[in-house]
C-alpha cells in the first residue's frame, strides 16, 4: 500500500471512550463517541501489555485526542493523548461507577441509532462524566438528567409541565411515556401513572438543568422520577439499557 | 465447502475464540496432515480436561479434585487470602514466588454493561470464607484496569466492616518502559506509591 493512501486514510479526533472489548491476545476493540465522526468502533493494539504506550488512556470514562487509520471494518488506534481522566474519579466510588456505565451505555445506544448529533452527545457525555468525577451532585441526579438532555438532543425531548399530546398548559398531574410525557386529564391513557407534583418539577428541573431545585429535591420524589425516566428511556430505545438495573440509588 | 467430517471440524474449530475460518481451515488441515498418534493425544487431553477438571469448591480455582493443591497444602499461610478475577491470575501471581497465602477466584470482574454485578461473581463465597476468623488480610489483585478497579472499590467497601485489613496491589511504571511514554493514570499513581530509598 502506497504511503499516500495510509495517510489519506489518517483522521484525528476527540473521542470518549464508551466501552472495550477483548480482542486475541493482548488488543482490545474500542467503541468510541467522537466530536466530529459519530460511533467509531477501533482497534487498540496490545492495549492489555503492561508496557503498552496507550496505558489507561483508552480505558472506558477516559477523553482523548486520538489518531486512527481508516479500515474496512474497524479503524484502527494510532496515537493517544489524554484531555479528560475522568476515570479515576468515577471507580473510586462503586456507586459514581455503575451510573457512568449506564450513561456510557445509552449513548452507545442513541448514537448508533442517531449519527447526526454526535456532536452534541459528545459534549454532553463529557460533561456528565466531568461533573459525576467531581461528585458536583448526588449520582443519581446526574444520571437522570443525562438521560433526559441525551434524550432530548436525540430528538425524543419530553414535556413535564405542557401536555405532551395536546399541548394545554401545565402543570399536569399524569405522565405517558409513550405520548412524550406530562399528559392532560383528557389525553391521558388509561393506566398512566400519576407522579406527585414535586416528582414532575425534579423532572423538568433535571431537564433544564436547574440543579438548585434537583439538589433539594426528597429521596422519594428522586425514586419515583427515576423509575419514570428509566421508563421513559427504554419506551423510546425500544431496548432494555442492562445497566440501569446495576445502577446504586440511595 | 467440504464433505462431511472435514467441513465439520473446520466448523468446530471455528467456534473457538480467535479462531477465524482461515485458521479453522489450516488447522483442520494440519489434524489431517498429521500423525495419527499426535492427534489421539490431543483428543485424550481434551476429553480428560472435559472429564476431570473441576472447580475447587473453597477458591474456585481450577482443580482436578474436590479442593485445589493450594488450598490442600498446609504449608499455605491461611491468614491471607489474595483475590483475582480468573484461574490464569493464579498462576501468574505464582510465578513471581512471593506469595505464600492462599487465594480466592471471583470469575471475572463487575462490568454493568456486560450485564455482569456483584451476584454474578464469587464473591457470597469469599464472605463465607471470612466467618471463621482466621483470615487477617485480603489482597485485591483484579486487573488494573477499569473493570477491576471497580470491583476493588465495591470490595474494599464490603469488607471494611468485616474489620479485616484490605490491600491492593500497587500500580506503576512497568520495568523496561520510558517515562515519557506513561499515561497520566500510570504516572500518578507511580507518585502515590512512590516509596523511599533511603
Amino acid at each position: 500500500m502506497s504511503k499516500s493512501s495510509f495517510a489519506s486514510r489518517t483522521y484525528r479526533d476527540d473521542a470518549v471512550v464508551l466501552r472495550t472489548h477483548k480482542l486475541g491476545e493482548a488488543d482490545r476493540i474500542i467503541t468510541l463517541l467522537t466530536r466530529r465522526h459519530g460511533q467509531v468502533r477501533a482497534v487498540a493494539k496490545g492495549v492489555r501489555r503492561t508496557s503498552s504506550k496507550f496505558g489507561a488512556r483508552l480505558e472506558p470514562f477516559m477523553v482523548a485526542d486520538l489518531q486512527l487509520v481508516s479500515g474496512r471494518t474497524l479503524d484502527i488506534v494510532t496515537q493517544a493523548v489524554s484531555i479528560g481522566s475522568y476515570g479515576e474519579g468515577i471507580v473510586a466510588d462503586y456507586t459514581r461507577y455503575t451510573v457512568a456505565a449506564a450513561m456510557t451505555e445509552t449513548a452507545e445506544r442513541l448514537t448508533d441509532v442517531d449519527g447526526e448529533s454526535a456532536t452534541a452527545q459528545f459534549l454532553l457525555l463529557v460533561g456528565a462524566l466531568a461533573s459525576l468525577s467531581r461528585g458536583d451532585h448526588a449520582p443519581e441526579l446526574i444520571l437522570d438528567s443525562y438521560l433526559l438532555r441525551a434524550l432530548a438532543t436525540g430528538g425524543w425531548a419530553p414535556s413535564f409541565t405542557d401536555c405532551a399530546r395536546c399541548g394545554a398548559p401545565g402543570p399536569h398531574g399524569a405522565f405517558s411515556a409513550p405520548l412524550g410525557g406530562a399528559v392532560c386529564h383528557d389525553c391521558r391513557p388509561p393506566g398512566s401513572p400519576a407522579p406527585a407534583r414535586e416528582t414532575m418539577l425534579l423532572l423538568a428541573a433535571l431537564l433544564s438543568g436547574n440543579w438548585q431545585v434537583a439538589d433539594s429535591s426528597d429521596p422519594q420524589h428522586r425514586k419515583e422520577s427515576a423509575g419514570l425516566v428509566a421508563s421513559y428511556l427504554q419506551w423510546h430505545l425500544e431496548r432494555a439499557v442492562r445497566s440501569l438495573k446495576h445502577v446504586e440509588r440511595v | 465447502m467440504y464433505e462431511g467430517a472435514v467441513q465439520e471440524l473446520i466448523d468446530e474449530l471455528g467456534r473457538l475464540p480467535g479462531i477465524g475460518p482461515k485458521s479453522a481451515q489450516r488447522l483442520a488441515f494440519h489434524i489431517l496432515e498429521a500423525d495419527a498418534e499426535d492427534m489421539k493425544k490431543l483428543v485424550t487431553a481434551i476429553t480428560t480436561v472435559k472429564e476431570r477438571v473441576k472447580f475447587c469448591s473453597i477458591c474456585g480455582n481450577v482443580s482436578e479434585q474436590e479442593t485445589c493443591s493450594i488450598c490442600r497444602d498446609p504449608r499455605r499461610d491461611p491468614t491471607m487470602i489474595c483475590v483475582v478475577e480468573e484461574s490464569k491470575d493464579v498462576q501468574a501471581v505464582e510465578r513471581t514466588r512471593s506469595f505464600r497465602g492462599r487465594y480466592h477466584v471471583l470469575g471475572g470482574a463487575i462490568n454493568p454493561i456486560a450485564g455482569i454485578g456483584p451476584e454474578q461473581l464469587r464473591i457470597r463465597e469469599l464472605l463465607n470464607r471470612l466467618s471463621d476468623g482466621q483470615i487477617e488480610e485480603i489482597i485485591i489483585a483484579t486487573d488494573p484496569n477499569l473493570e477491576g478497579e471497580a470491583t476493588a472499590t465495591y470490595l474494599a467497601r464490603m469488607l471494611k466492616t468485616i474489620g479485616v485489613t484490605v490491600t491492593r496491589l500497587a500500580s506503576g511504571l512497568p520495568v523496561g518502559g520510558d517515562l515519557e511514554y506513561a499515561d497520566e493514570v500510570t504516572l500518578g499513581r507511580a507518585f502515590e506509591g512512590r516509596r523511599h530509598l533511603s
